[in-house]
């Protein structure tokens, strides 16, 4: 009789499959996945693991992370980080100390891999989630990720 | 032709008749009228069909947790307008190889026999253009012409998916047509007549025939949903036009209007099934238990619409729901399964009416 109960299991799967979607029509108010971007610019959060652009955080007296060590410039497949830096005294210890003077980002040219952010030894650079990069003139896609007169936060080093 | 039989009497259409009687001879009256209901439900079916693509679409975003059409007027609703605009103003393209006769021919076999099996349905009470006694032996008929113009499609565009998604059609309706003949027929031995009309009216007194019939209705109306949904070749039944094996099977060469038209006989295709299951199972233009059967203004039609809405969800549920099935596992489902358990329904139903054991 292994007909009959082949029918019924038939039917029976037929029917589970069709109550899972079911339930996913009745939920697809609440649960749409859509985003209707133009619409919700104001309230669109992207993900936490977006890659948007590379940015370097400043604290609130002006303060970065970065001491200039050149890792990202060496991590960039393609160069798209460069480094001014310079050597100044250190007022603190009184010894010569790198620091740096403009910390060049071509967004143009980047990937958005990673690399650099994974070499930076004192996470001074992070991604962003900003990803509307159009422009309309290119160079301005060439960006200074530290501000004028800016300056590394001490003790950073040790 | 007999022209008795054709009966128009919708109050607007009565006097719309009476004013072209009262200033034309009656042959060429009569066949006036006959025009007017043609272009009639012409209009009206293809702008039902194009929503039905609408519905279609909003469906299956539902069922995906997306949203679907929404930039085209208010919610939508004039995308599908926007999209037929879109295809008639296409160029008509072809290859070279083709047998020009046939594949001119073959769109309007498949959208002619969609149009014509929407005549005999009785919508309502008064709105039914062509109630003949022999109305569900029509459908079937009529039911089966439609794949010869994919058959046709298929063989003239010289194509080797067109060809073998022709050929999947034919197996799969001459397979499906026996399921869906003999399902129906299951009901007829109920009611005992074959006119629509009728088979309506029968239900007024006993209940909706799904309820009369019980157990052998129920059995009879699955399979007429499953075979139903094989002929119209919709998924999970649409070996016809798979995408992700045969480009778009038969229409693969078609463009512009001419894609449109087979585009549009699937989801009229699609209104048809539905219709024969509202008129054979749930009663046609009744409201159930009569709940509006006295308020005269109310419009029975709406029921009706109400009803097939109703079952084509159901069929649009199946297809955002199941996978397709293989050429063979089609012909195991038709061959092993619905055929002998349809056989053997049709004997429990006249045993059922023999004792009368009908509700």
């Amino acid at each position: 009789m292994s007909y009959f109960s082949d029918i019924y299991k038939g039917i029976k799967t037929l029917l589970t499959g069709m109550s899972v979607t079911g339930g996913y029509f009745i939920r697809a108010r609440k649960g749409a996945i859509t985003q209707q971007y133009p619409d919700n610019r104001e309230t669109l959060k992207m993900f936490d693991r977006f890659r948007g652009e590379v940015v370097m955080p400043h604290n609130a007296d002006n303060r970065h992370y970065c001491t200039g060590c050149q890792s990202c410039e060496i991590a960039c497949p393609n160069g798209s980080i460069e480094i001014i830096w310079d050597r100044a005294v250190d007022p603190t210890t009184g010894k010569k100390k790198k620091k740096i003077d403009k910390h060049i980002y071509h967004l143009s040219m980047c990937t958005m891999c990673g690399l650099c952010i994974e070499a930076c030894p004192t996470d001074a650079i992070v991604w962003a989630p900003n990803f509307e990069n159009s422009v309309y003139d290119r160079s301005t896609l060439t960006k200074i990720l530290n501000q004028p007169g800016s300056s590394v936060l001490d003790g950073i080093e040790d | 032709m007999n022209f008795t039989q054709m009966i128009i009497p919708l109050n607007i259409t009565k006097t719309i008749s009476d004013w072209i009687y009262s200033i034309m001879p009656e042959t060429a009256a009569s066949y006036t009228i006959m025009v007017v209901i043609a272009v009639a439900y012409l209009l009206l079916f293809a702008v039902a069909g194009l929503y039905l693509v609408l519905l279609e679409r909003k469906v299956a975003a539902w069922f995906q947790l997306r949203i679907g059409p929404n930039r085209v007027g208010p919610w939508g609703l004039l995308q599908t307008m926007a999209d037929a605009l879109k295809l008639v103003s296409k160029e008509l393209t072809s290859t070279i190889k083709i047998d020009k006769f046939l594949y001119n021919l073959a769109p309007y076999f498949v959208i002619v026999s969609a149009f014509m099996a929407m005549a005999v349905f009785p919508f309502s009470k008064q709105f039914q253009a062509f109630d003949i006694n022999i109305g569900v032996f029509f459908l079937i008929a009529i039911s089966s012409i439609g794949v010869i113009g994919i058959l046709l499609a298929g063989w003239s565009s010289n194509n080797k998916y067109a060809l073998i998604g022709a050929m999947r059609s034919g197996l799969q309706t001459i397979s499906y047509e026996l399921s869906v003949g003999l399902s129906i027929l299951t009901m007829v031995l109920l009611t005992g007549t074959l006119q629509l009309s009728e088979i309506v009216e029968a239900q007024r007194t006993g209940g909706w025939l799904i309820l009369q019939g019980h157990i052998p209705s129920v059995i009879a109306f699955m399979i007429f949903m499953v075979a139903g949904t094989a002929e119209t070749n919709r998924a999970p039944f649409d070996l016809v036009e798979a995408e992700s094996e045969l480009g778009a099977g038969f229409h693969t060469e078609y463009s512009g209007m001419k894609f449109a038209y087979f585009f549009l006989a699937e989801f009229i295709n699609m209104f048809i099934i539905s219709s024969i299951a509202v008129v054979l199972f749930f009663g046609g233009w009744l409201s159930p238990f009569g709940i509006t059967e006295n308020i005269a203004w109310f419009p029975e039609v709406l029921w009706f619409i109400i009803k097939v809405v109703g079952l084509i969800f159901l069929m649009m549920w199946f297809r955002w729901t199941f996978p397709r099935l293989r050429v063979d596992q089609l012909l195991t489902l038709e061959w092993k399964y619905l055929l002998p358990l349809n056989l053997m329904n049709i004997v429990l139903m006249a045993i059922v009416i023999w004792l009368n054991w009908t509700i």
